[in-house]
């Protein structure tokens, strides 16, 4: 299932999200006005520049020749065409990124000139926010404010936390049981194949390019086919920093084709992967099979939102909606099982409804639209089936349940109540803007509920109370715990997933260990001063 | 190939430094290679001939499941073998899918229910250390046992390999009560904190050529960071993990938390590995094995796996080096555990100006090397561990000789009896030999000629292995290029088998993924889990 990243990039939250919403809220409900801007889509004020693949610092065609369409979600409509990466690109790529390792410059620099450079991109990608913003909001559907005043700025501020990495990684003396003397030495481990999704194309390119070339790795991406756009550009912008040819290497293309080559080449010494755990297993399978590489996952998930007895409702209805509804839905963190006290849950249920309707729905261009389209066709389509399923399971519609406009990839803010554990909307990832209640009665049965699942991402808390909040923070089986805030993204915060959400972490000084090898170095000592 | 975990395990091993070494196994080694060396050669069958009888007895054969130890649920048993002579020692119960389910629903209830992660980490370490006693109690019966399964120099194991068993339960019994979060600085007005937890039920997977070292290494980190295990030892080797579990439970160790499994790695390897309710996996053992288990892992519920895989490490000898020093530690390098360490350096790399010297000592002492009954004092070398092992490396010995390499010494097998096999040397190896280039897992030492550091960087690193290397000058210069240019996990800069339990272990490429030992080894037995709550009016950020 489509387990894209999520990331929802907030920097201050709940806070930020209340105010992000309140514009929605001035505005009327989602069925009247915003049907008007699908209508006449805004034209975005951007030239497409860029769409081949960036080689050892050169644009080239792919190989093959061949291109493929991306397309504007509000409508269908081809925005571009782009080159389509394949294997042997994927081959060129390595060979670029593998000489610019062995060879140099990259990990020969010293850190702090490394860290300049990033600090340099960080400049630059901050005066072209504009432009990046539209082009991921054309490419992707997600809303322009959105992008340009959340998603972009933590881009930038993600690349100046790693930048300033660089020149702190440090290894480690040990002690020894006799006459030696020890060291660890963190290494790069040379040339990374970073595989990103279409929901936060350049908030995960940040995520995974940021801590492997702070850590003087080279780097093969790969973009999603549906949001290559974004990436291109800004690392054209990178090399206009002094990055060196050969240590950023972007291939748009497809998993089956240029994923798949990237993750069993034999000349790349590290994967990471976010997308989602059907693929996740595939691409851990083929590193397996191939050369070993030491795989990071972040995948899916099916997060708890727990609201707890003592919870305001209207706050927790608020940020049950926005833990949600964040990015269409399409958050692989999304609190998609919101599970709500007996005590409150007819009140919440009420005022989640009356919330959803009002979320405004149009095109993400204009100002205080708080949902765009879905992705793609594709997901669009298994949301409606989704929605299909909640309702001929039993679960009760409260809102929505439909597209929304009748072009491009919209849908209507949906609420389901009284579902059910066993229902397959209580189940799997739905990647879309389908919210779906459930009611507890207590604090142990919660627990046991949140954590029967595959996934083990994150969980959201809602409490006053500090003993329920200490207890459900050590019981959830999951890789981040919001309590009464959700999708705080801050860079120094770690983010993945337990069990089937994922293996390791990125962000903060977690992320740093992905992209690191460690080498013991032993010598005796003689006649040492001390042991 | 037979990638099996090494561990060299001399605490104070082979350090050229005159005068570290009275302690150290290796030098008493060398103290009785040098006194058997004058009269006996290997070629002495005498000792195989005359085997000593284990001062031990067998107590324990079946399935250690939840405190209790249990039939195979088929009823089914296997023979393990004395290396010395192909008899058995004794029927094992044969666990299988059935089985590893019970173990995982016993490890299972022990993490979910408790008591174990419900411990205070003060208490857990009290009872490893309570083990860490009951061990050295019994070290004398162990290392029998370890000696009579496994074919290793009873010396060996009793003087190096049990001590260093019982420090590492010292060392990890010490972290359990250390395993510290973080709090971390935020971007806006929110309480940020990182909890490090067990991961919940670890299957692990032992291989058998240091049985009770690799069960250090794993169970150690595993149960100090409180999580539940089911370990499933080497079908070679079952023996003296069944006897240790034991002590760890009059240690006070609670039913459930550590249970261990006998059987094959088909049956109960391949169902530990794609478990749905094993939440971590760390497997030693081939690059081959290696891959099957990530790829169950994979495509069953994507536990994280540790691995510690095959090696061809590079032992570097520089022309500046003191020859004699460099033979005495290569040959140990090489031939320590009957060659059978995955870090073994079984690519010897010479300076062409002292190749010819290099040669001749090593070859000298190869054939001073002591091969007998592992019982005996004195004995350097044992029988390797199973015939299939045995046949195998001398078909690497075969392939050597047709590949054209000048066969030194050795070449043979030893005696009729048992899988004993000749220190065996080559010299004149070419980088595209077999011999060169997959792992013998033997007695075999294959030297190779350099002319400079670029060249033997290169040649070094040329390899899919990037486990360990050694290096041997007396430049630091020579000494900093190589440490940081060799891509390998452990760099031995005039020493090998430097085995202290703070030393992180593990490999580059596909010697493996993650490491073990040392602070570095705690993380493959925690999650993260970030904790963030929003602050009102906070005194500072």
């Amino acid at each position: 299932m489509a387990a894209r990243r999520i990331s929802s990039l907030l920097s201050s939250s709940a806070t930020s999200l209340g105010r992000f919403s309140s514009w929605g809220r001035r505005i009327n409900s989602f069925s009247t006005a915003a049907a008007a801007a699908i209508d006449e889509p805004i034209q975005p004020s951007i030239q497409i520049d860029h769409t081949q693949l960036l080689i050892n610092g050169q644009f080239v065609d792919a190989a093959s020749g061949k291109s493929f369409p991306t397309v504007d979600p509000r409508t269908g409509d081809v925005i571009a065409r782009v080159a389509e990466g394949d294997l042997e690109d994927i081959n060129r790529a390595v060979a670029a990124a593998r000489k610019a390792f062995d060879e140099g410059p990259w990990p020969k620099m010293t850190a702090y000139e490394r860290s300049r450079i990033m600090l340099r991109f960080a400049d630059l990608l901050e005066k072209h926010t504009e432009e990046v913003a539209k082009l991921e909001t054309w490419d992707n559907g997600k809303p322009y404010e959105q992008a340009a005043k959340i998603e972009i700025p933590m881009v930038v501020r993600m690349f100046r936390y790693y930048a300033g990495w660089a020149d702190k990684i440090h290894g480690f003396t040990v002690p020894a049981d006799g006459q030696h003397h020890v060291q660890t030495l963190h290494e790069p481990y040379g040339v990374c194949g970073l595989i990103i999704p279409w929901n936060f194309p350049l908030l995960l390119y940040s995520w995974k390019v940021g801590p492997a070339l702070a850590c003087g790795n080279t780097v093969v991406l790969k973009a999603a086919e549906q949001t290559p756009l974004s990436a291109i550009y800004v690392s054209k912008l990178f090399h206009e920093a002094g990055l060196p040819p050969g240590v950023l290497n972007v291939v748009s293309g497809f998993g089956p084709t240029a994923g798949a080559a990237l993750s069993s080449h034999m000349d790349v010494n590290k994967l990471s992967f976010t997308g989602s755990t059907a693929t996740g297993k595939i691409v851990l399978t083929l590193a397996a099979k191939s050369n070993l590489k030491p795989v990071t996952l972040e995948l899916g998930g099916k997060s708890p939102f727990i609201v707890c007895k003592d919870a305001d409702v209207d706050k927790a209805v608020e940020l049950a909606h926005s833990a949600l509804f964040f990015n269409q839905g399409q958050c692989c963190c999304a609190g998609s099982r919101t599970l709500v006290h007996e005590s409150v849950y007819d009140e919440f249920v009420e005022k989640a409804k009356a919330r959803a309707l009002k979320r405004v729905v149009g095109d993400p261009f204009k100002m205080g639209i708080e949902q765009g389209p879905q992705i793609d066709n594709e997901q669009f389509k298994k949301i409606l089936k989704y929605i299909r399923s909640g309702i001929e399971s039993g679960a009760t519609l409260e809102s929505g349940g439909e597209q929304f406009g009748s072009k491009g990839y919209y849908i209507q803010p949906t609420v389901f109540s009284n579902v059910q554990d066993d229902m397959l909307i209580a189940k799997d990832e739905i990647f879309g803007p389908v919210q779906s209640i459930s009611k507890f009665k207590d604090l142990e049965e919660v627990v046991q509920r949140a954590n029967a699942s595959s996934y083990g991402l994150a969980a959201g808390v809602f409490t006053q109370n500090i003993e329920t909040a200490n207890t459900l923070t050590r019981a959830l089986r999951v890789g981040t715990v919001w309590i009464n805030c959700y999708d705080i993204f801050d860079a120094a915060v770690p983010f993945g997933g337990f069990k089937m959400s994922g293996q390791g972490r990125e962000k903060g000084i977690y992320g740093l260990s992905s992209y690191l090898q460690v080498k013991a170095v032993v010598t005796p000592l003689k006649n040492p001063a001390w042991l | 190939m037979a990638a099996r975990r090494i561990s060299s395990l001399l605490t104070r091993s082979l350090s050229v430094s005159s005068s570290s070494a009275s302690t150290s196994l290796f030098s008493s080694l060398g103290k009785n290679s040098g006194r058997n060396g004058i009269g006996k050669r290997f070629s002495t069958a005498a000792a195989l001939e005359d085997l000593i009888v284990p001062p031990v007895q067998i107590a324990y054969t079946q399935n250690l499941i939840d405190g209790k130890f249990v039939d195979a649920a088929s009823g089914k048993t296997f023979p393990t073998y004395d290396p010395r002579t192909g008899d058995v020692i004794a029927n094992v119960a044969e666990g299988d899918a059935e089985d590893i389910d019970r173990a995982v629903a016993a490890a299972r209830k022990a993490f979910d229910e408790g008591p174990w992660p419900k411990m205070t980490p003060y208490e857990r370490s009290r009872i490893m250390l309570r083990f860490a006693d009951l061990v050295e109690k019994h070290s004398e019966e162990l290392a029998a046992l370890e000696t009579w399964n496994n074919g290793k120099p009873h010396e060996q194991a009793a003087k190096s390999e049990l001590p260093m068993f019982i420090r590492l339960f010292h060392y990890y019994a010490g972290w359990a009560d250390k395993i510290h979060g973080l709090t971390v600085p935020a971007d806006g007005p929110h309480h940020v904190q990182i909890l490090h937890e067990p991961i919940g039920v670890a299957g692990q997977i032992i291989p058998w050529n240091f049985p009770l070292l690799m069960f250090a290494w794993k169970v150690g980190p595993a149960l100090a960071c409180g999580n539940t295990i089911v370990l499933k030892t080497a079908e070679q080797t079952p023996l003296t993990a069944l006897y240790v579990a034991k002590l760890f439970h009059e240690a006070g160790l609670p039913p459930g938390v550590l249970n261990v499994v006998s059987g094959y790695g088909p049956t109960a390897g391949a169902a530990l590995a794609s478990h749905m309710d094993v939440d971590k996996v760390a497997f030693t053992g081939s690059t081959d094995t290696g891959k099957i288990v990530l790829e169950l892992a994979a495509k069953s519920n994507l536990k994280p796996v540790t691995l510690e895989l095959g090696g061809k490490s590079p032992f570097i000898i520089c022309e500046d080096a003191d020859v004699d020093k460099a033979v005495e530690l290569a040959h140990f390098a090489l031939f320590f555990n009957q060659g059978q360490c995955c870090c073994a350096g079984s690519r010897t790399f010479v300076h062409e100006r002292v190749y010819d010297e290099f040669i001749e000592k090593a070859k000298a002492r190869a054939l001073k090397r002591v091969v007998g009954d592992p019982f005996r004092k004195g004995v350097e070398q044992g029988p390797q561990i199973d015939t299939e092992q045995f046949e195998k490396v001398l078909r690497y010995i075969r392939a050597g000789i047709e590949s054209n390499a000048t066969l030194e010494c050795g070449g043979d097998r030893l005696g009729t009896k048992g899988y004993f096999v000749q220190p065996t040397v080559f010299s004149n190896v070419m980088d595209d030999m077999l011999i060169a280039k997959d792992e013998i897992f033997g007695p075999v030492q294959s030297i190779l000629k350099f002319k400079d550091i670029d060249e033997v960087i290169r040649r070094a690193n040329n390899t899919r292995y990037g486990l360990a290397a050694g290096v041997f000058t007396k430049s630091v210069e020579a000494a900093n290029t190589l440490t940081r240019a060799l891509r390998a996990g452990t760099v031995w800069v005039n020493c090998f088998d430097v085995f202290d339990a703070a030393i992180p272990f593990g490999g580059y490429k596909m010697s493996g993924i993650g490491r073990e030992k040392g602070i570095y080894s705690l993380h493959n037995y925690l999650q993260v889990k970030a904790v963030v709550t929003p602050l009102k009016n906070p005194a500072w950020l």
